[in-house]
């Protein structure tokens, strides 16, 4: 029925005859059934016609109300919908709400107000996606994706977990042909991420292998997200960058695809492990939602964030610093890093540091999704966690002789940041893992991606090397950051990360990848750029007790400039080469600096982009392919990045280039 | 006139308009959207904007002449028709709104008044304009032609 924008009657029904019965028959996308609210006469007849022009079915009302009414007396009879933010009657994310928590239908947010703060709250309430009007029809080509991939996830979390994995439900960005929905900015949703994400494919098929307990993204979530994202200081990320910092926070999700990954290296389904280390302290949150496996790095990466809190995390657990305490989490995201996921990680090093010794110390990169596309941020968490995961999967599978990584297992507790990050990405973590030493070094490896850090900063990174394969990340940036270290040098993953060169807002690919790692960049940057007193020193003591765990975080005082370079392309601290997505390590606020100092983290800060990049290069893409700008990553940093590097070439082994997601997170992007 | 001739005055006077800064690539949107089935889509859409356009502006003389001025509504008007008119591709009048909301922003209610000023000149100029190409479009089609394609950059 079509309602005319009248005044909220409904004068007349018309649907678009030609069409019917939405998206079941095989025209689809032509007859999907869209509900356009819109109080703006003018704009609501243009939408109309453009998306009658795409064939879709289309319905229009001028008031909110009378769209939810409609709604709910027609359960099934829309496939998505289309709002305006600012409505006389209701605003347009409350609708948004109700939407989502009535009919769970996708919902496409619009507006003339591009300000980075509303385009968050569309994301924090739940929005699928975000038009700037004018509304070109190009960017309503692709809605239909929304509705599949959303269609997916729900299928696919009922059949891996049973719990609704709505993060997910981005990512499977099915086609990238015009992936931007948003045609403009949009999409920061790592609508690239998840495109990444799902070229993963294997993903998908994880829950097999990877059975975590999906987290659901609830309405909570969206908060805690908001929350750190509000932290990180969203100003200054793009919209994309506002994408990856939500994705980091969530990197649970990708380690989902973190995991799979890691199945990919190893075989070894470790990931459970690695999903349970992943979650940082702070992510406790996430954790009790289970292992994001579910989520979406995507939207961890989008929150950016995570990655520089799991970094820190990381960092402090590596370092063994107390600093990184559960509410490290958050304040590492104050500095925006991108990698805010990493943050989140970072915490997670301390109360990760439980998880992870608890859980089993190979998770650390269960939560890491292999794909680590969108998930990279959330890899990079996780991968920190898994990294120490890692070092446990490593070992096994991956380090193939990876000394480091043997390195790794023992270390588990460190391996913890690893994990956070979402060991694919988080070669670097691998070095904190396995040892003790690493805790530190972790700090600095862990940012060094692939425990490529390990070998500069701190012995103990080396079975980072292992990781470094996961670390993949993207950064191939490259990474200045010590190269040395990374032996990953060839780590495709990481490499990848950097192509994005950056987080930049485009979601470098590299981020994605490195989602696991944003952390471990953030270390890298961290250390770099602030010398920190990362000093890994103090690694001793981060792992020893959940509380070192913070040391990273709280040595990781990583000067926001240092993590997540947002922009990334700021890498300021660290190398400025570094495509880095990983920049976003560096940057983000975790005094993961400190330890990260090492170059890892200024490869990874630079560019954690990636996570907010999530359009961008997935990591794959990236691979980077000259191993020497990847391998920078954390060349020097920790001995993550031997781990980094060790990861990595456990991918290369496992899949030749980086098969890993990462893209994005070449391990290059660590900055060292 | 003879039907080319008539067209490439349209295509002339529609050049101008976009050197101007008149119009902008969306408008060229809209003109792509109509079609056989709907050969009156731009003159329906551009009408509708005109009578929105008349309202909004009617409430914001209203809303900034009044003792107490409320800046909050008054944004949320310039808002909606910074909307409208970015829909329709007019973009002098969007650029006049953008100017307008950040003096709205500032509590600066001199500076509103003159923005409102502005804004409303722009319109007028916009409808004017607007009007005397949909005119030629119409005589276009009388004389058995069609409206050229028009691409922007």
């Amino acid at each position: 029925m079509n309602l005319s924008n009248g005044k909220g009657s409904i004068s007349t029904v018309t649907s678009t005859a030609t069409m019917k019965s939405g998206e079941g028959s095989d025209q689809f996308p032509a007859g999907l059934r869209v509900l356009v609210v819109d109080d703006d006469p003018t704009c609501l007849m243009i939408l109309e016609k453009m998306l009658r022009t795409c064939l879709y079915e289309v319905t229009k009302c001028n008031r909110a109300e009378t769209a939810l009414s409609l709604l709910r007396e027609n359960k099934n009879g829309f496939d998505i919908v289309i709002s305006d933010v600012h409505m006389p009657d209701m605003d347009g994310f409350k609708l948004l709400e109700h939407i989502g928590l009535e009919m769970d239908l996708p919902v496409i947010m619009m507006s003339a107000d591009d300000g980075k703060s509303v385009v968050m709250k569309g994301v924090t309430h739940g929005a699928c996606d975000y038009l700037i009007k004018p509304v070109r029809i190009e960017a309503l080509k692709n809605i239909w994706q929304h509705v599949v991939r959303k269609k997916k996830n729900e299928w696919k979390d009922t059949e891996q977990s049973g719990s609704a994995d709505e993060g997910d439900r981005h990512p499977k960005a099915s086609d990238d042909a015009d992936y931007s929905s948003s045609a403009n900015e949009g999409n920061w949703r790592n609508s690239r991420k998840r495109r990444d994400d799902e070229e993963d494919g294997d993903d998908r098929d994880d829950s097999s292998t990877l059975k975590k307990p999906r987290v659901v993204w609830s309405v909570e979530l969206h908060q805690q997200f908001v929350a750190a994202v509000d932290q990180l200081g969203i100003d200054n990320l793009s919209k994309r960058q506002t994408g990856w910092i939500i994705a980091s926070r969530f990197c649970r999700l990708s380690i989902r695809k973190y995991r799979l990954y890691l199945r990919r290296l190893s075989g070894v389904s470790q990931h459970n492990n690695l999903n349970n280390s992943f979650l940082s302290p702070q992510e406790a949150s996430f954790g009790t939602i289970s292992p994001m496996n579910g989520l979406d790095l995507h939207t961890l990466a989008a929150a950016g964030q995570l990655p520089a809190q799991s970094l820190a995390t990381l960092q402090a657990a590596g370092l063994g610093r107390s600093t990184v305490k559960p509410g490290l989490s958050m304040p590492l995201m104050d500095q925006r890093n991108l990698f805010s996921f990493e943050n989140p990680r970072l915490r997670f090093g301390e109360g990760q540091q439980q998880l992870l010794s608890s859980s089993k110390p190979t998770n650390l990169l269960h939560g890491v999704p292999t794909n680590m596309e969108p998930k990279q941020l959330a890899n990079l968490h996780q991968s920190a966690q898994s990294l120490g995961n890692l070092n446990m999967r490593v070992t096994g599978s991956a380090t193939q002789g990876n000394p480091l990584l043997m390195q790794m297992t023992q270390s588990q507790p460190r391996g913890q940041m690893l994990s956070e990050n979402t060991s694919p990405r988080v070669p670097r973590l691998p070095n904190i893992l396995g040892q003790p030493t690493l805790s530190n070094g972790i700090s600095d490896g862990l940012l060094g991606r692939n425990g490529i850090a390990s070998s500069s900063r701190t012995p103990s990174f080396n079975p980072v090397s292992q990781s470094s394969s996961y670390l993949n990340f993207p950064m191939n940036q490259s990474t200045e950051m010590s190269v040395s270290n990374f032996p990953l040098g060839s780590t495709p993953g990481m490499s990848s990360m950097t192509t994005k060169g950056s987080f930049q807002p485009e979601v470098n690919s590299g981020i994605r990848a490195s989602a696991g790692f944003p952390n471990y960049d953030i270390f890298n940057d961290l250390h770099q750029q602030k010398s920190r007193d990362w000093g890994m020193a103090s690694q001793g003591p981060m792992y020893d007790s959940s509380s070192q765990a913070n040391p990273l975080h709280g040595n990781i005082d990583v000067s926001p400039s240092v993590l997540v370079q947002q922009g990334y392309s700021s890498t300021q601290q660290q190398q400025p080469g570094h495509s880095r997505d990983i920049s976003l390590i560096g940057k983000s606020p975790f005094s993961l600096g400190e330890g990260l100092e090492h170059s890892n983290l200024q490869n990874g800060g630079q560019h954690f982009n990636p996570l907010i990049a999530d359009s961008s290069t997935r990591v794959k893409s990236e691979r980077v392919p000259d191993a020497s700008s990847q391998t920078n990553l954390f060349p020097d940093h920790y001995g993550q990045e031997d781990l980094m590097s060790a990861l990595l070439k456990q991918q290369e082994i496992g899949q030749g280039e980086n098969d890993f997601d990462f893209d994005g997170y070449s391990l290059d992007n660590i900055p060292v | 006139m003879e039907v080319g001739q008539m067209q490439r005055q349209w295509m002339g006077y529609m050049k101008s308009l976009f050197m101007e800064g008149f119009l902008d690539g969306q408008f060229l949107q809209l003109q792509q959207l109509q079609d056989e089935n709907n050969p009156e889509f731009v003159v329906e859409v551009v009408s509708l904007f005109f009578e929105d356009s008349e309202r909004i502006l009617k409430d914001l003389s209203f809303a900034v002449d009044q003792q107490s001025v409320d800046f909050k509504k008054i944004d949320a008007h310039v808002h909606q028709f910074k909307g409208s008119s970015a829909s329709i591709g007019a973009q002098r009048v969007k650029n006049a709104c953008i100017a307008f909301r950040n003096f709205c922003e500032e509590q600066n209610i001199d500076a509103c008044r003159s923005c409102l000023q502005q804004v409303k000149q722009e319109y007028i100029h916009v409808k004017n304009k607007l009007e005397t190409l949909l005119r030629l479009e119409q005589q276009i089609v009388a004389a058995g032609g069609s409206i050229p394609m028009m691409e922007w950059n």
